[in-house]
């Protein structure tokens, strides 16, 4: 009741001087309608682009083998052998984090179209499932190789915009027959155009195809990738470049290189079904460490690891992009907290301003109504309630108008925009609170009058 | 039992190292159903008395006994309630709150007393109090939509709203012209007759003072005159010399 008529007291002041009123609130009005509209254009542009770095890859997970060691020297990340695609299947079985997992063999050779060659920089062997752990599902041209074309190690590939470029000059390349060490495989599909990665690396100079057909016909040999620097450096050297001679390998052969009957008479164990790397992905960014968790369980328990030993193989997240994930949205959030603050803080200023030539110019009102009774306190009630209906009326018109510019944003600029609850509650919250601060101090002064001086003030 | 009564009051005021004493030992009392008119020189301090008997200031010394309640000793807030249910003001530039309708003028202090009317109640008792005063076809004027007079009895009815037993009047008719002026004396008359409320006016003009029954003089914070007006068909009030 009490409340109800203080309430009702401060609608009927202000409404006496209504375009003052208005104009007090428009600071307020435009501050609201700016944070509210800057918080939903900002909670879309911000998903958009949550959506977009996630298309990176920053939800996708490399599992490794641990290294191989021999005699004290280890070989480094990838050399041991203990990866199955058993294990891969078990992954996408047992994790409920992971999204899907796709096994991988690399390879690096040269690719041959007719008069052409290239050597692309990515050769991955691997299973459909890769292409939706990349996000990289919709084909530019054809379709993407199938699980059975994996199981039967079929001869079928897909090629990345570069080698189109390079190998086809632009042409379609879907159907005819390309070369990779003397093997032909018909190209399938076309990927659709990805650009650099982060480190610059030129994501579109691939070619992919059944991790199989990789493994046992084209590297032929587990060991070769085992250690492969010397003889990978070997074959370019010797099939590609020219300039070998000028820019000798890096690395000096400590052993004589095999020849063809050495290698005949001891051939190497060929069908190892190891893999070199599992790409799992997370359902999102949050279940990024809880995959990695059970990742970890499922395949110390499948390598049958003791408690005390170390894992042999290691699992990586993309933390570069996932912290720019998070440093973006926490970056833009601020800065339109701060905008909206400011601007806040310059209508609460208006409003004190407003409040306190109200204040004077009603010096006899508040004199008068002393002399009726009113107490200290109750001028003060009065006084702040003014200022904070004039903070909540403005708070819902820039709800209104915010909303109303966002939804016009959209509309007519196409730009993903997000209602949020969160931040009209803010805005209701935030407008209040101005209300108080800054008409705290003139309705003070107001109830600190003397009766006496007020009523006789002129 | 007296309802007012003031025991050596005195106001000094301290302008700076100065202290300029207003008051200087005023000794009163006023019964129930008095009508007195407080005259004075300006600067004989009669405003400032009437800020004291009406709560609005504090006495620098003395003893001021309002309805048997010594109130110099109150603090701001108790001496808030008094007013609001003890006093009622009436001031010479009616002091109405512009652009509010004259029944919302006179409910005004309601909305500070202790009793917790209800809309309507108040509004009904507003209404009431304004077919009293003779504007009962005024309810929702604006004070702008009304003449001086009719302003100064919106005033006294919102004086009267909480029933007191006490009226001020600072020169009520300071703002009106002789005609209305006599309309609003009457009316106090009327009102101290038949509904036995003590008024207390401030004036300088004698023609006012001629309405009342008692006159006091003040001259230099001192009271020098204290005289009963004896009127035909009303009965005197009792001396107080």
């Amino acid at each position: 009741m009490r409340v109800y008529t203080t309430a009702r007291t401060a609608f009927k002041a202000l409404g006496r001087n209504p375009m003052r009123a208005m104009l007090t609130t428009l600071g307020i009005v435009i501050g609201v309608g700016a944070v509210i509209a800057m918080m939903e254009i900002g909670a879309g542009s911000s998903a958009s682009l949550k959506k977009t770095i996630a298309s990176m890859g920053a939800n996708v997970l490399v599992i490794r083998p641990g290294t191989a060691s021999s005699g004290g020297i280890s070989f480094g990340v990838g050399t041991s052998t203990t990866l199955t695609p058993e294990d891969n299947q078990a992954i996408l079985r047992e994790c409920p984090s992971i999204h899907n997992a796709a096994p991988i063999v690399r390879a690096r050779t040269q690719v041959v179209y007719g008069n052409r060659n290239w050597v692309p920089n990515t050769m991955y062997g691997t299973t459909p499932a890769f292409l939706d752990v990349q996000d990289w599902s919709i084909l530019a041209e054809g379709e993407p190789f199938s699980d059975r074309d994996v199981l039967n190690g079929n001869r079928v590939c897909l090629l990345g915009q570069t080698l189109v470029r390079e190998l086809f000059e632009g042409a379609s390349p879907v159907g005819k027959e390309i070369r990779i060490k003397n093997i032909s495989f018909r190209v399938i599909g076309v990927l659709t155009p990805k650009g650099a990665n982060m480190m610059g690396q030129d994501q579109d100079d691939v070619i992919l195809a059944p991790w199989t057909t990789i493994k046992y016909r084209v590297t032929g040999s587990s060991l070769s990738t085992t250690n492969q620097s010397a003889s990978t450096a070997a074959t370019t050297t010797d099939t590609v470049n020219t300039l070998s001679n000028l820019y000798p390998a890096a690395q000096l052969s400590l052993y004589p290189e095999r020849s063809s009957v050495q290698q005949a008479d001891n051939p190497m164990p060929v069908r190892f079904a190891n893999i070199e790397s599992i790409m799992a992905a997370a359902n999102n960014a949050g279940e990024i460490s809880p995959a990695i968790e059970q990742m970890t369980a499922l395949l110390r328990e499948r390598h049958h690891l003791r408690v005390d030993e170390p894992d042999d193989f290691s699992i990586r997240d993309m933390a570069e992009l996932t912290k720019t994930l998070s440093t973006t949205t926490t970056l833009m959030t601020n800065l339109l907290l701060t905008v909206a603050m400011i601007s806040l803080v310059v209508g609460g200023v208006g409003i004190m301003n407003i409040m306190l030539v109200s204040v004077t110019e009603r010096t006899r009102e508040i004199g008068l109504r002393m002399a009726v009774g009113a107490r200290g306190r109750d001028i003060l009630q009065q006084f702040l309630v003014e200022a904070v209906v004039l903070c909540l009326t403005g708070g819902a018109m820039g709800i209104v108008l915010g909303h109303g510019g966002s939804l016009l944003v959209q509309l007519l600029l196409k730009w993903p925009v997000e209602t949020s609850p969160a931040a009209i509650a803010a805005a209701v919250l935030v407008s209040a609170g101005v209300g108080i601060i800054f008409g705290f101090y003139p309705a003070w002064k107001a109830s600190r009058f003397d009766p006496i001086e007020a009523l006789r003030f002129e | 039992m007296e309802l007012i009564e003031l025991r050596d009051i005195e106001k000094t005021y301290q302008m700076g190292d100065i202290s300029v004493p207003v008051l200087k030992g005023i000794s009163l009392s006023i019964r129930q159903g008095e009508l007195i008119a407080l005259t004075g020189s300006s600067g004989s301090g009669k405003s400032t008395l009437m800020n004291i008997l009406g709560c609005l200031d504090r006495p620098t010394a003395g003893e001021y006994w309002l309805d048997g309640q010594e109130t110099s000793k109150l603090t701001t807030d108790e001496r808030a309630l008094l007013r609001n249910r003890k006093l009622g003001f009436v001031f010479q530039s009616f002091n109405l709150l512009s652009r509010t309708s004259a029944i919302e003028n006179v409910a005004m202090p309601l909305s500070y007393a202790a009793e917790n009317l209800s809309d309507r109640e108040a509004r009904g008792r507003a209404a009431e109090m304004l077919g009293r005063v003779g504007l009962a076809d005024r309810l929702d004027h604006f004070p702008s939509q009304l003449s001086g007079g009719q302003q100064q009895r919106v005033a006294i009815a919102r004086a009267l709203i909480n029933r007191p037993p006490v009226l001020f009047a600072d020169e009520p008719t300071g703002n009106l012209d002789s005609r209305t002026s006599e309309e609003v004396l009457q009316m106090f008359e009327r009102l101290n007759s038949e509904e036995g409320i003590t008024i207390i006016m401030v004036t300088h003009d004698p023609k006012v003072a001629g309405h009342a029954k008692r006159v006091i003089r003040l001259d230099d914070g001192l009271i020098q005159g204290n005289v009963p007006i004896p009127e035909p068909g009303t009965e005197t009030p009792g001396g107080t010399s």
